[in-house]
C-alpha cells in the first residue's frame, strides 16, 4: 500500500539517478559505439571495444605499474604516517602546532605540489641534485631515466598523502581504551612489546581502513604522473588513469575509453574487495587466536 | 536663395571636413592602442573603428596566455572597444584545447564563434568551419601572405583557416661558438674534423657531442651540445618529424611521406624513419641533465637561456635568444634543418646517395584561426580575425616572443623588419634567408593532416618514447607504431583518410 513518506525519499532518489546511475549508464552505452573525433553519436558495434581493450597490452601494462606504485606508495604512507602519528600522540611540547605541520601536504593542491616537485627534480636547474651535490653524491637522473622517474612519482606521492594517514591512525590511537595499556605496565611489558602487542592490534581495523581508502585513491593517480612525467620516460610512469585521459581526450577515442574505464572499474572493485577480505580475515584469524 | 544654399552648403562641407580632421585626430590616437601607428589595410584600426557591433556579443576561444592567448585577448580588448562588441575570450591549456572545440563541433552547440587552434587539426575541424569569404581572401593582410601558409589554410581547394602565424622548424646555433677560433682549433685538434655548421644529422649529433659536458662559454656553468623536445607528451613527434624527413623523404618520389598516399600502408617504420629515430636515441648523449624530459618551454630556456649550442624547432627558442638583455643576443643563428646523406627511396627499396646533404624543411603546424560554421556572428568573427592579423597588430606582434606569433607574410621576410629590433644584421638575414628559402624548397614536409591525426600523432610519440628510453628498439617501436596506424586506418575508414590525405601531398608535391 501506498504510502505518502515515500515521497520524501524522491529528492533523494532523483539525485541519485542524475549524479551517479546515468552517468553510469550512458558510459556503458558509449561504450558500445564507436564515438571517436570522426564518428559521433551513439551506434552499435557490439563488444568490439571490449575485445580491443583484453588486446591493448599497454593498458594492462599500466595495470601491473599501478599495482607496483600503490603497493609501495601506500606501504610507505602507512609506515611514515602511523611513526608520526605515534609521535604526536603522547602529550609532546608543540604537538599542536607539529600535528598542523604535518597535515599542510595533504591540503594543497596535488598539481600544484606536483609544479613544484618537477621544478625541485629539474635536473640541472633543481635543489635535489644540489642537494645531493653538497655531499658529494652524482646529480640522479630524477626524471629522465625510467627508475628515477617512477622513484619520483613515489616521493610526491608519498609526501602528500602520508599526511592522510596520520590523519587517520592518530584519531585512532587518541581513541583507544586505556585499560589494555594498564595491563600491560602492570605486566611490565616493555614499550616495544606494549606497542606489538597492544597498540597495533588494537590499531587494526582503522588501519585497514585507512589502507583500503588510500588504495581507492592511489589507484586513480592522474594529476601527479600528468604533470611531474607525462607517463615516460617511455611509458615507464603510465598509469591506468593516464592512459585513459590519452584515449579519451588527447585521441578523442570516445567509445574506446568508455570501456577502459569500465573495465577498469570492475577491476579495481573485485581487486580492492579481495584486498579487503583478505585483510578482514588476516584481522579476525588474529581476533580469534 | 543662391546664398543660403552656398552657405549651407558650406556648413555641410565644414561638418565634413570637421568630421574628417576629428577622424584624422582619432586615428593618431591609435597609438595609445600600443602600435607604432595605424597601417594602412583591409582591417585597419580606422577602418574597424568605422563598424558599430554595440550589443552584439562575439565568443572566442583561445590558446592559454601567453603564447596566442595573450595577443587574443590583447585584440580581443581593442576590437571591443572600436566597435562596441562583447567580446569574450576562454583561454584553455594546450592539452584540452582540442576537446574544448571539438565536443561542440560534434554535439552542434554554438559555443565559440572564432576558434584558435593547432592548424594541423583541420583534418578533424573542417567539417565544423566556415569558409573564408571573399572579401577577406582579397583583404591586404591576406595577398601578402605566403603561398605555403595560405595552402595550409586550405582544404580541398577552400580556404578555411584565417592564417596568423607561420611556423617551420630549423637550426639554431651559437654563432660565437662556431666562429671562435679557439673553439675551431680545439674541435680539429680533438676530432681530425672542420667545425662548421651541421649539414647532416650525423654531423649534428657529433658536433653536439663534442660540445658536451664542459664550459665552452667560460660563465662557470657545463655548456652542453643539444636541447631537443624530448617529452612524449608535449610535441616530441614535431622534433621527430624533423629528424626523420630528410632520409625519409626522398625528393624524387612522390605520392606520400606518412603513408602511399594510393594503399595507404603506413612507411613510418620505413628505413628512412628508422635511421631518423637511431639517431634522435644517439643523440640523447648530448643532452643537458634532464634533457630527455624537456617539453618545448625547456628547449626554448635552454638555447636561449645560453646552456646548449645548438636546437631546431619553432621560433621561439630563437626569438628568446634575441630578446633584449639576453647574454646571448646576437651571438646566435638560423640555418636550414640537417640533411641527409643517403636517401630511402621507397619505390626502389635502396638507399639513395646524395652529393650535396638532401633536405626537407618540415613545415610543422603553428597556430591558425577559424571561424565555426555554427556561429550567428560570422561578419564580426571575420572582422575579428581581419583585424588581429591587420598590418600593425601583425608587425606588433612578430615582436613580442611570448605571443607565438612568427613570419607569415612575404612582408615579414625582410631583414629590415629585425634590425629595426636591435637585430645584428647577420642574424638578421641567417634568419630571414633560413625561412624565406623554406617557402621555395620543393621537397617540403607538412603534418599529417587528416581525421584521427591525434591518434596517429600519439601512436608515434609512444613509440619514439619507447625507442629513447631504451624499452625498444628503433625498428620494433616503429613497426608497433605501423601496426596501431593500420588499425587507426581501419578504424576511420581508409578512403576517408585517403581523400584528406591528398590534400597534404597536395601541398608537398606541389
Amino acid at each position: 500500500m501506498f504510502k505518502a513518506k515515500y515521497f520524501f525519499l524522491l529528492p533523494a532518489l532523483l539525485t541519485l539517478v542524475a549524479i551517479i546511475l546515468f552517468p553510469l549508464l550512458f558510459t556503458v552505452r558509449v561504450s558500445f559505439s564507436s564515438w571517436d573525433v570522426y564518428q559521433a553519436g551513439l551506434d552499435y558495434i557490439g563488444g568490439k571495444n571490449y575485445l580491443r581493450v583484453f588486446e591493448d597490452v599497454r593498458f594492462w601494462e599500466s595495470f601491473a605499474r599501478l599495482s607496483l606504485m600503490s603497493f609501495i606508495s601506500v606501504t610507505l604512507q602507512y609506515v611514515l604516517g602511523f611513526a608520526l602519528a605515534l609521535a604526536v600522540w603522547k602529550q609532546v611540547r608543540g604537538g599542536r602546532t607539529l600535528r598542523v605541520i604535518f597535515l599542510i601536504p595533504m591540503m594543497t593542491t596535488p598539481v600544484v605540489m606536483s609544479v613544484i616537485w618537477r621544478t625541485i627534480f629539474h635536473e640541472s636547474l633543481g635543489p635535489a641534485n644540489d642537494l645531493l651535490g653538497v655531499i658529494g653524491i652524482d646529480a640522479v637522473p630524477w626524471l629522465s631515466s625510467s627508475t628515477g622517474a617512477f622513484v619520483s612519482v613515489l616521493i610526491v606521492e608519498v609526501w602528500q598523502w602520508t599526511p592522510f594517514m596520520f590523519l587517520l591512525l592518530f584519531a585512532g590511537l587518541v581513541s583507544l581504551p586505556r585499560e589494555p595499556y594498564l595491563a600491560a605496565a602492570i605486566d611490565g611489558a616493555s614499550a616495544w612489546k606494549t606497542f606489538w602487542q597492544v597498540t597495533f592490534p588494537l590499531m587494526g581495523p582503522i588501519s585497514i581502513g585507512a589502507i583500503i581508502i588510500r588504495l581507492i585513491e592511489a589507484s586513480k593517480i592522474m594529476d601527479t604522473v600528468y604533470v611531474l612525467t607525462s607517463g615516460g620516460p617511455g611509458t615507464a610512469t603510465e598509469t591506468p588513469s593516464y592512459y585513459i585521459y590519452i584515449r579519451g581526450l588527447r585521441d578523442f577515442q570516445v567509445g574506446y575509453s568508455a570501456a577502459l574505464s569500465l573495465i577498469y572499474l570492475v577491476v579495481m572493485i573485485v581487486t580492492l574487495t579481495l584486498i579487503a577480505k583478505f585483510f578482514t580475515r588476516l584481522l579476525n584469524g588474529k581476533e580469534v587466536g | 536663395m543662391n546664398t543660403l544654399i552656398k552657405k549651407n552648403c558650406s556648413i555641410v562641407v565644414l561638418s565634413t571636413s570637421l568630421g574628417l580632421l576629428s577622424t584624422a585626430v582619432h586615428a593618431a590616437n591609435y597609438t595609445d592602442y600600443g602600435i607604432n601607428k595605424d597601417l594602412p589595410g583591409t582591417c585597419s584600426y580606422s577602418a574597424i573603428d568605422s563598424k558599430d557591433y554595440t550589443g552584439k556579443k562575439l565568443n572566442i576561444i583561445t590558446h592559454a596566455i601567453p603564447v596566442i592567448g595573450e595577443p587574443t585577448a590583447l585584440h580581443a580588448e581593442q576590437f571591443s572597444k572600436l566597435t562596441g562588441a562583447e567580446v569574450n575570450v576562454v583561454h584553455v591549456p594546450f592539452g584540452d584545447l582540442f576537446q574544448r572545440i571539438m565536443i561542440p563541433f560534434q554535439s552542434g552547440q554554438n559555443a565559440y564563434d572564432v576558434l584558435f587552434y593547432a592548424s594541423l587539426w583541420i583534418g578533424d575541424f573542417n567539417r565544423f568551419l566556415s569558409p573564408v569569404p571573399e572579401e577577406y581572401i582579397n583583404s591586404t593582410g591576406m595577398k601578402d601572405v605566403t603561398d605555403s601558409f595560405r595552402g595550409v589554410a586550405q582544404w580541398n581547394g577552400q580556404m578555411i583557416q584565417y592564417p596568423m602565424d607561420g611556423d617551420r622548424h630549423y637550426l639554431k646555433y651559437r654563432s660565437d661558438i662556431f666562429e671562435s677560433d679557439e673553439m675551431k682549433a680545439k674541435y680539429k685538434a680533438n676530432t681530425g674534423n672542420e667545425l662548421k655548421v651541421p649539414s647532416t644529422w650525423e654531423e649534428y649529433n657529433q658536433v653536439a657531442n663534442y660540445f658536451s659536458g664542459f664550459d665552452w662559454d667560460g660563465d662557470g656553468e657545463l655548456n652542453y651540445g643539444s636541447a631537443e623536445v624530448a617529452k612524449r607528451d608535449d610535441l616530441m613527434f614535431s622534433a621527430f618529424i624533423s629528424r626523420a624527413a630528410a632520409y625519409a623523404k626522398h625528393p624524387a618520389v612522390k605520392g606520400g611521406f606518412f603513408f602511399d598516399l594510393e594503399t595507404m600502408t603506413p612507411l613510418i617504420n620505413t628505413p628512412g624513419f628508422v635511421r631518423g629515430l637511431e639517431l634522435f636515441v644517439e643523440a640523447q648523449q648530448a643532452f643537458p641533465p634532464g634533457g630527455t624530459n624537456f617539453g618545448l618551454g625547456d628547449e626554448i630556456f635552454s638555447f636561449g637561456g645560453g646552456q646548449t649550442l645548438m636546437s631546431y624547432s619553432w621560433d621561439d627558442a630563437f626569438i628568446q635568444a634575441q630578446q633584449e638583455n639576453n647574454r646571448i643576443r646576437n651571438k646566435v643563428s638560423a640555418a636550414p634543418l640537417p640533411g641527409a646523406s643517403e636517401v630511402w627511396n621507397r619505390v626502389t627499396g635502396k638507399w639513395d646517395k646524395f652529393e650535396t646533404p638532401n633536405r626537407a624543411p618540415y613545415m610543422t603546424w603553428g597556430w591558425s584561426s577559424a571561424v565555426s560554421n555554427a556561429s550567428k556572428e560570422k561578419e564580426m568573427a571575420f572582422d575579428f580575425l581581419c583585424f588581429f592579423s591587420n598590418e600593425s597588430n601583425a608587425e606588433h606582434d612578430l615582436q613580442i616572443g611570448r605571443f607565438g606569433v612568427n613570419p607569415y607574410r612575404n612582408s615579414h621576410f625582410n631583414s629590415d623588419l629585425w634590425t629595426g629590433m636591435g637585430w645584428d644584421p647577420e642574424v638578421a638575414n641567417s634568419y630571414v634567408k633560413t625561412l624565406s628559402e623554406m617557402e621555395t624548397s620543393p621537397n617540403r614536409v607538412y603534418d599529417l593532416r587528416v581525421p584521427g591525426v591525434g591518434q596517429f600523432m600519439s601512436s608515434m610519440a609512444n613509440g619514439v618514447a619507447a625507442a629513447m628510453s631504451g624499452q625498444k628498439s628503433a625498428q620494433e617501436a616503429l613497426d608497433q607504431v605501423a601496426a596501431e596506424w593500420t588499425e587507426i586506418v581501419d578504424r576511420i575508414g581508409k578512403d576517408r583518410l585517403r581523400d584528406a590525405y591528398a590534400n597534404v601531398v597536395a601541398l608537398e608535391d606541389a
